[in-house]
Parts: C-alpha cells; sequence; structure tokens
C-alpha cells in the first residue's frame, strides 16, 4: 500500500504538521518528516480535518437506484470530505431485517469510499404498528446501533414508548423524524405568512415541536437515548434546550440547508439557475423556515444545544423535481456542500472555530452513531480517516462538482467557501479535488 | 383485602392475582430448587447464595413477583432477563439484578435459570416485534442450554410454549425440573391447604383441629 506524506497541514487547534499515513493509519504527526518512497501532497494552507461522519444519509439502495446507489453515495460523500455514513432505512425493501441492513453494508464495503452504516427501521415496513426486528439487527454482522423510521414520524406514542425501551435494551438510539401526520396533511411549505401568500398548505412549527416535546418525556420516562433529526424551528431549540437542562439524554441535528436557506427562496430571487419562484428543489421536509429561525439554529449548534450537522443527504431524479411544486418530491443533495456550507454559516460569522466543526461533523455524530473507527482527532496511530480542507477557496456551486446521481442541490448557482482538496478513508478517495475512480478505492485494490 | 378486613375466621390462600401475586407457585419452585440442590439434606436449609436467573414477560407475571419476595427471603440472588419493554418501569428499586441480554446473564453460569411463558399476543402491543426476534434473543435454544453447568436447573411453572422461550432440548433435559415443579405444586398446595384450614400463624395444628 502507498505510503503518503501530507506536508505542512495546518490542524484544526491551529498548530501546523506533517502527517505520515501509511497502512490505513496515521503512522507519524510531526514536523520535518520524511518517508522513502512515499507519495508527497502539499497541504500548506490546507486544513486537515478528522474524516467527517454523517449520521442522516439517504443512499437509496436497494430500491432507488435510478436516483443514488450506495456507491454513488459513497463517491458524493468522499468529495464532501466524508469517511462515514449513516443510510437512511426507507429503502424498498425497507431495511427493517438483518439481511437488508447487511446487504447495505456489503455494497457500502465493496464501494469503499467510506464507511456504510446501515440505520434500521423502527416499525416493520415504516409503517408505525409493529416494531421491526430490532434484536436481529443489532446482532447482525451490520452491528446497527441507529434506528429509525425517517420520512415518516413515530407518531404512535405507545409504539414509541416501546420502540425506545426496546432500543436501549441493544445501546442503540432511536431517531426520530418529528412531524405530527395529523398536523401535516398536505403539507408543502413552512406554515406562516408567506405561505399564504403563496397559497401553498402550511407545515406548522407545531407539528414539529409537540413531538419533540412528547418524544423527550418518554426518553426521561423510560431512561432512553433519543436523537432528533432535522431539527428546524426556533421553537424545538427551546424544547430540546428544557431537556438538556433537566438532564434527558436527548442529541440533535440539523441540517445545512436549515442552517443557510429560508423559505423566502421559494418565492423566487435565488441566484440562476434557480431563481424562478416555486423552484421544486427548495421543497424539502421539514421545510425551509424564517430567517429567525435559521439564526436560532446557528445560536443552538453554537452552544452546543444542537448537538451536530447531519445532511439528510436525499437524491431525486430529475423527473420526480421538475415538476409542479405540490407534485414534487421533498428532499436535497448535500454531502458535497456540507462542509462549505456550515464554514459560511458558522465559521465566517465566529460562531464556531475549526474544531468546533470538527465536533459538529465528526466525533459527536461519530459517537451518537456508535460508528466505531471515526470521529477521533488526527494523532499518530488513530485511524486514517481524515479530509484536507482548503478554507481560502471560494466558487460557484454548479452540477460539476457534484459526485452522486442527482443533481437536486439547492446550492446551484450560489458562491460557497471552501474546497475539499483530498480525502482518506484508510487509503486516498479524493485527491487534487477529484473522486478517484472505483477500481482504485473499491473492495479490488483493497485486496 | 378480604383476608386482613377482620370480616371472617377463615383462612384465604391467594391461588395467583392478576399479574400481582402468586405465592403457591413460589413456594412450590423454591421447595423444587432445594430438593433438587440439597438432596436429602434439603429439610430445614435455605438457598443462600443460590443465583437465579428469571427469564422472560416480567412485566406481567405473578410468578416473578412472589418468586422474587420468597426467593429473596431464603438468600438466594435473582437475576431479571427481558427485553426493557417486559421489565416493570420501576424495577430498579426491587431488590433483583436486570439484564437485557441472556447470554450474558448465561456466561455469569447460573444456578436455576426459570423461564416463564410469552403470550404471542403481547407483539401487537409492540412489546417486542415477533416471536421469531424473541425466541432468537430471549429463547432457551438448544446451544444456550448446552452452556449451562451441568448442575444447572432449568425450570418453568408453565404452560410452556416449546420453540418460543424454551427448547424441547432445554425442557425434556435431565435438569429440566418441570415436571417435578407441577408434582411438588400438589404436595406443597395440599400442605398451604392444611396449615391455613387447621392451624394459625404456621402453630402446629392440635389433634381436635385434625378430626
Amino acid at each position: 500500500m502507498t505510503t503518503h506524506l501530507i506536508r505542512s497541514a495546518t490542524l484544526v487547534d491551529g498548530a501546523r504538521a506533517d502527517l505520515l499515513v501509511r497502512d490505513g493509519v496515521v503512522a507519524e504527526v510531526g514536523t520535518g518528516l520524511s518517508a522513502v518512497g512515499a507519495e508527497v501532497i502539499d497541504a500548506d494552507g490546507l486544513l486537515a480535518l478528522p474524516g467527517l461522519v454523517d449520521l442522516h444519509t439517504h443512499l437509496r439502495e436497494p430500491g432507488g437506484e435510478a436516483s443514488e446507489t450506495v456507491l454513488t453515495g459513497s463517491q458524493a460523500a468522499a468529495a464532501g470530505g466524508f469517511t462515514a455514513v449513516n443510510a437512511m432505512a426507507n429503502s424498498s425493501p425497507v431495511a427493517d431485517t438483518a439481511g437488508v441492513v447487511e446487504q447495505v453494508q456489503a455494497l457500502g464495503e465493496l464501494a469503499g469510499y467510506v464507511t456504510v452504516r446501515p440505520i434500521g427501521a423502527v416499525s416493520k415496513g415504516l409503517a408505525g404498528e409493529q416494531l421491526s426486528e430490532i434484536g436481529a439487527m443489532a446482532t447482525s454482522r451490520a452491528r446497527v446501533r441507529v434506528f429509525s423510521d425517517d420520512g415518516i414520524c413515530v407518531s404512535d406514542p405507545l409504539l414509541m414508548r416501546r420502540a425506545l425501551e426496546y432500543i436501549k435494551g441493544f445501546d442503540g438510539v432511536l431517531a426520530q423524524h418529528a412531524q405530527d401526520p395529523r398536523l401535516t396533511i398536505g403539507a408543502q411549505m413552512n406554515e406562516g405568512v408567506l405561505s399564504a401568500e403563496l397559497g401553498l398548505a402550511g407545515w406548522p412549527a407545531v407539528a414539529e415541536e409537540s413531538i419533540i416535546a412528547r418524544d423527550v418525556l418518554l426518553a426521561e420516562h423510560v431512561g432512553a437515548r433519543l436523537h432528533i433529526c432535522h431539527l428546524s424551528t426556533a421553537g424545538s431549540v427551546e424544547v430540546v434546550r428544557w431537556a438538556k437542562a433537566r438532564g434527558i439524554a436527548v442529541t440533535a441535528e440539523v441540517t445545512p440547508h436549515h442552517l443557510l436557506l429560508t423559505e423566502q427562496l421559494i418565492a423566487g430571487g435565488a441566484p440562476a439557475p434557480l431563481d424562478g419562484a416555486y423552484d421544486a428543489r427548495f421543497k424539502v421536509n421539514p421545510p425551509l423556515r424564517r430567517e429567525e429561525d435559521v439564526l436560532a439554529l446557528r445560536a443552538a449548534l453554537a452552544d452546543g444545544t444542537i448537538d451536530i450537522v447531519a445532511t439528510d443527504h436525499a437524491p431525486h431524479t430529475a423527473e420526480a423535481k421538475q415538476c409542479e411544486w405540490a407534485a414534487a418530491a421533498n428532499g436535497m443533495v448535500g454531502l458535497e456542500t456540507a462542509l462549505p456550507v456550515v464554514h459560511q454559516t458558522m465559521v465566517e460569522t465566529g460562531l464556531l472555530d475549526w474544531s468546533g466543526v470538527a465536533r459538529v461533523l465528526s466525533s459527536e455524530p461519530a459517537r451518537i452513531g456508535r460508528v466505531e473507527g471515526h470521529g477521533h482527532a488526527i494523532a499518530a496511530g488513530a485511524p486514517a480517516e481524515l479530509t484536507l480542507y482548503d478554507p481560502a477557496a471560494r466558487r460557484s456551486f454548479d452540477t460539476a462538482q457534484l459526485a452522486g446521481k442527482s443533481v437536486n442541490s439547492p446550492y446551484l448557482g450560489r458562491s460557497l467557501p471552501g474546497r475539499v482538496v483530498a480525502t482518506f478513508h484508510g487509503r486516498p478517495t479524493v485527491l487534487d479535488g477529484a473522486v478517484l475512480a472505483p477500481e482504485l478505492v473499491g473492495g479490488a485494490a483493497r485486496g | 383485602m378480604l383476608a386482613g378486613s377482620g370480616w371472617i375466621d377463615a383462612g384465604v390462600v391467594n391461588a395467583g392475582d392478576g399479574t400481582h401475586e402468586h405465592p403457591t407457585q413460589a413456594l412450590l419452585d423454591a421447595f423444587t430448587m432445594r430438593r433438587r440442590l440439597h438432596g436429602a439434606g434439603s429439610r430445614g436449609r435455605d438457598l443462600d447464595g443460590v443465583r437465579v436467573v428469571i427469564v422472560g414477560d416480567i412485566v406481567h407475571s405473578r410468578v416473578a413477583r412472589s418468586n422474587l419476595w420468597l426467593l429473596r427471603t431464603l438468600g438466594a440472588e435473582v437475576t431479571f432477563v427481558a427485553p426493557p419493554t417486559l421489565l416493570p418501569s420501576a424495577v430498579g428499586a426491587w431488590p433483583a439484578s436486570v439484564r437485557y441480554d441472556l447470554d450474558d446473564a448465561l456466561a455469569e453460569q447460573p444456578d436455576v435459570v426459570m423461564m416463564l411463558r410469552i403470550q404471542s399476543e403481547r407483539m401487537h402491543e409492540a412489546f417486542f416485534p415477533n416471536p421469531r426476534e424473541y425466541s432468537r434473543q430471549w429463547g432457551l435454544s438448544a446451544e444456550r442450554w448446552a452452556t449451562l453447568p451441568d448442575g444447572a436447573l432449568v425450570m418453568h411453572p408453565g404452560p410452556m410454549i416449546r420453540g418460543l422461550e424454551i427448547s424441547d432440548e432445554a425442557a425434556d433435559s435431565p435438569q429440566s425440573t418441570i415436571l417435578e415443579q407441577v408434582a411438588n405444586g400438589v404436595a406443597v398446595r395440599m400442605a398451604v391447604l392444611f396449615l391455613s384450614m387447621t392451624g394459625n400463624d404456621g402453630a402446629a395444628p392440635t389433634e381436635t383441629e385434625i378430626v
């Protein structure tokens, strides 16, 4: 296996160091390192971040291969600086048995770009009626620790209670998609002044906040771990802040798009090519909210009320998005843009430093999801899971920078800071800003 | 309530009340353990230090509750094993250890493993996903039974659901006390009736009372 010498990288604490990567491990960290035959990467001016970990990715396979596969989603992840992703369970068939989660994990190993950790469904078929085979998934080769019906809320309070209790027995965490289904029938966008004006059915903040309030109380009652997916409103922040002050074992994530974009984009005015009103590339669930929600979410991420950033990378085919608003699918791709958006919204605003970024995009998601071998600080002896990022770069985002199968990005035409130059998942998966070919990365190459 | 009301003088025997208590089952279980573990020398001996693992639907089980109180009185250590959904929410306040993983509990080489009946209707109330998963995680399979120490007892209050909470290999093994529990139940309940009809507060009956 090739040895790589990364010269003069800047670590998250600001120190400069050379990194020697050999046999999948950071062999040495120091200054003036040399190694005979090593491939040298000049990292002068580049940040070395621990490999990013996404707790919320839709890889679509099995069943949705028209929009993404485990391979293409893994490539998108590597392009964005990720070294591990947690694949959501709403595939077809649903990831509710040991067979499906083991298949997804095996496809991830075969692709080789990132560690793919399958998420198991909470309920059989995501139907919200009966528990799925949680124990079988937890004790399978995939060792599932995150369970979620994401896309659908576990709305029945009794099933939610039992699921929290049952998952606790396997050291797992339940990741809740907080959306009261009855309060959001036919919902199309955030409910408020703008939805009234645009004539679109509203998705009220209370539909999210009431479920979070119920679930933190249930988690407290049964002593279980709860994770809130894609928290999107200022009111939800208040509920989670209260729960944490009470000592409840709750964690929360925010998506990059909820840190940057507002509902106003639905009325038009984004940079071209997304400048028209009702552009369905801004349709997402939970929906884009108001400016004051965006600011509250940033503040909550900075003060630790929100623990992590997770992408909710949701690829869709062109035909699922290029249609009238009400008929369009919810979701945006987000793996390639996560780090630049966090850079713009949290670092450039002074709310987080780079060690804070490493916390919310690497160490904490790894801890919450029990993703072994990831989330460690870059140090001698640690697994070589890292990304080299040029914080001085700035470019207009376009489809050429997307490495996955779908192009439903809400950032097209927008100027974003930073650029992922290289990603290492044991060995390089991205070099010079380009995703390496599968034959250089995949299971065969790893021999 | 009737027994403590002072309205009547007759003895009242709890023959199992809902999901609360089943004292005579606990008596016959303790009797069976003492007979098996102490043999001929069982008379007058308690169960000091004996480690008992009780597996299954603890939350709905009157057997588990009565066994816990009696076994603790006799000096035994009790571990409950179940998915958290089938444990009472305040189980931490009981004088028992709790485990979610049966293999971990069996690895400690207990002296007695008592399996409780699982009603498959429970899955409709989402206590567990389905009987297959229950059996895989918490059933006393042939493989798990084979890991038990030679002298360990396999108990079940009946009726058993073979293939769900207990395998044939475990139920029909020489270590199984299940049929003895039934036989001992007759004797223990005869004794309970005799003492409660004839004696007061456990005092030996007089000859005239027996007549």
